[in-house]
């Protein structure tokens, strides 16, 4: 076990080294910091000179050496925009990131157990088909599509016509069919409770809740069809075997077959992509962000980069680096202490 | 084998006594999609003929018939069935051009991929030890951040490197680049897994007995029987590239608004959503939709049929 676990912290050691390289590479080839400091009028010798002093015509390496060496001490430089460090503007945008991330997570997990769980125990149900069928067309729909979708039945509402109006059923349906858009579609809102330090939440209170809704169904939507697809299959692949053959034959509840047998051994797979994928989302928090205007990391990276901001840019990807594989060393160290069959120290086959 | 009086069957006749096209035959679903993904494909790849406009032509473009709804609203004009964008332009045709452009990114996204991801899975698979050890470690690493983000984060950097005019200019170029670029893992273990099953047959120490090179053993002996997840995956990852240029388009790191792929399309509309005009940027979606769904649907279909051992192995 031991040396499981020094080998996934020197793999994590490795791919953050690597990412770290590549970050700088990025800084040190975009634009020249020289042009954005002094205004034209400054004589080429002084800008020499300035080269000189801030070390810019040091070798690759030691330069290297010195970002890497204030990275790891939380210091990135200052963004151009901001005028303030890049750490604290990230730090500001977390939270917002984070909390959509959870709202997200909440929902998938919510409804994807459930209904995978479902449609493995009852294949040929026509709900186990309808859910089948919406899965695949879930997947097929970009989140950004399925954003603003959600924007117009919900924000700006529709209005539908398509029945007469002047018969009774023709009015009804009308009515049932269209939707008032009454709810928020950018921001945060203002009524944001504070909790500590950057963390401003939107759980705590009806309007937070409410500007939080459309943006993490938003972002579950992706990942919604994914789980339930693969709850699915895994609990199918569960039911085969022959231990649940044998708790059935003894005579245990159905119910306690499906939800306690069964269960715990379709959620091994699941827990281990589950993990990988929180971290995926990520990338779709850009997304989702930018359609609701949503004020977390993901729209900060935009904005970063529609501003050539370069340090927050570096900043953004370092910071997304650590999220990522701090989640796949703990998601695989987890599955190496739940799931003991795993080879722990012999490569993958 | 000997030549007899009897014909050895041809490659038609082969495949028509082959179980994917008996499946293919019974599989309502299937063929539908098949035609539905067929039929976008001629109507892209035919646009100057179908479309009524040129949506590249400044000249054809009236501003003043800018936001005109489809043809089913009030106040629609009949010359623009679909009704027009923000700019004037004929959204019937901008779509159809649209679509070549977001199908062109797709297959030339995928075929790099393909090249790279096979290569370096057989390269993997079947020379082992410290290539394999590299190469995986390397598809590891990229695979532990979403593929998307790989892609956003190298357009973005190629971006601001290059210059926005540049980066306009080359989109298609830059946009196959990148997202075949973030995805050939994906391909890379798959061919792996199926050479290393391969590996261990009898064909393959027949071949190396007589001395063959194992250039020659990789592609002409192994390739051929690991072709059917190939195939399968194939499928998913056109989707998933059209999906990802949508996403990059969508961002700004894509194909800009005078030469728009479905995603600059929603992006362009998406800004107009609040003033009404909901189609568009709704349209295009939908077709993208219907686009990457019959995709996706086949390649559920093909797996079912072929059967590869996609994820456990």
């Amino acid at each position: 076990m031991i040396a499981f676990l020094i080998k996934r912290l020197m793999h994590a050691v490795l791919v953050m080294f690597v990412i770290s390289v590549l970050a700088f590479a990025i800084q040190d080839n975009l634009g020249d910091p020289i042009q954005q400091m002094v205004g034209q009028s400054v004589p080429e010798s002084e800008r020499e000179a300035l080269r000189e002093r801030l070390g810019l015509n040091d070798s690759f390496l030691v330069q290297y050496g010195r970002f890497a060496k204030n990275a790891v001490q939380g210091d990135f430089g200052y963004s151009y925009f901001y005028r303030e460090p890049a750490l604290g503007v990230i730090a500001r945008h977390l939270p917002a990131t984070l909390e959509l991330v959870f709202a997200a997570t909440l929902i998938i997990v919510l409804l994807s157990v459930p209904i995978g769980v479902y449609s493995a125990i009852k294949p040929r149900a026509v709900l186990s088909r309808f859910f089948m069928g919406a899965s695949i067309i879930g997947i097929s729909i970009p989140v950004f599509l399925t954003a603003i979708v959600l924007i117009q039945i919900f924000s700006i509402g529709i209005t539908v016509s398509l029945f007469p109006e002047s018969t009774g059923w023709g009015a009804w349906l009308n009515g049932l069919l269209s939707t008032q858009g009454n709810m928020p579609s950018f921001g945060r809102g203002y009524d944001l409770v504070h909790v500590v330090g950057h963390w401003d939440t939107n759980m705590a209170s009806w309007d937070g809740l409410k500007h939080l809704v459309l943006p993490a169904i938003s972002l579950a939507s992706i990942m919604l069809p994914l789980f339930i697809r693969l709850i699915r299959a895994e609990m199918m692949e569960v039911l085969q075997s022959e231990y649940v053959k044998y708790a059935r034959a003894k005579g245990i509840s159905m119910r306690r077959v499906y939800f306690v047998h069964a269960l715990k051994n379709t959620m091994l797979p699941v827990i281990t992509v589950g993990g990988v994928q929180i971290g995926t989302m990520v990338a779709y928090t850009i997304l989702t962000e930018t359609v609701f205007q949503w004020p977390g990391m993901g729209l900060m990276f935009l904005d970063a980069i529609n501003r050539a901001d370069i340090p927050l840019i570096v900043a953004y990807l370092m910071i997304v680096g650590v999220i990522f594989v701090v989640t796949n060393t703990i998601v695989d160290l987890i599955y190496g202490f739940v799931n003991p069959t795993v080879k722990l120290t012999g490569k993958p086959a | 084998m000997t030549m007899t009086t009897n014909k050895a069957p041809s490659r038609l006749d082969r495949f028509r006594d082959s179980f994917v096209w008996y499946s293919f035959k019974r599989d309502r679903t299937a063929q539908l999609c098949l035609a539905v993904f067929l039929c976008l494909v001629v109507a892209a790849f035919s646009a100057p003929l179908l479309a009524p406009t040129d949506p590249y032509d400044l000249r054809q473009i009236d501003i003043m018939a800018s936001e005109l709804p489809p043809f089913w609203i009030d106040g629609a004009d009949e010359q623009y069935s679909l009704g027009t964008d923000a700019q004037g332009r004929d959204l019937w045709s901008i779509i159809l051009y649209g679509t070549r452009v977001s199908l062109l990114i797709g297959f030339g996204a995928v075929i790099l991929q393909a090249l790279l991801g096979v290569t370096f899975g057989l390269m993997a698979g079947y020379l082992g030890g410290r290539v394999d050890a590299f190469l995986m470690r390397l598809a590891d690493i990229q695979l532990s951040f979403s593929t998307l983000m790989v892609a956003i984060v190298v357009g973005a950097v190629v971006k601001a490197t290059l210059g926005g005019a540049f980066y306009s200019q080359y989109a298609v170029l830059m946009l196959v680049l990148i997202i075949g670029l973030a995805e050939w893992p994906q391909y890379a273990r798959t061919v792996r897994a199926s050479v290393l099953a391969e590996r261990s047959k009898e064909y393959v120490d027949a071949a190396r007995v007589m001395g063959l090179r194992s250039k020659r053993i990789m592609f002409r002996h192994v390739l051929p029987n690991t072709l059917s997840p190939i195939f399968v995956i194939s499928t998913v990852q056109i989707a998933n590239a059209i999906i990802s240029e949508a996403a990059l388009s969508f961002l700004g790191l894509g194909m800009p608004e005078t030469h728009p792929s479905l995603g600059s399309l929603i992006k362009a509309g998406f800004d107009y959503i609040q003033s009404g005009s909901w189609w568009i940027t709704l349209i295009p979606g939908a077709v993208l939709v219907v686009l990457v769904l019959s995709i996706n649907l086949l390649g559920d279909w093909l797996r079912d049929v072929m059967n590869p051992r996609l994820y456990k192995g």
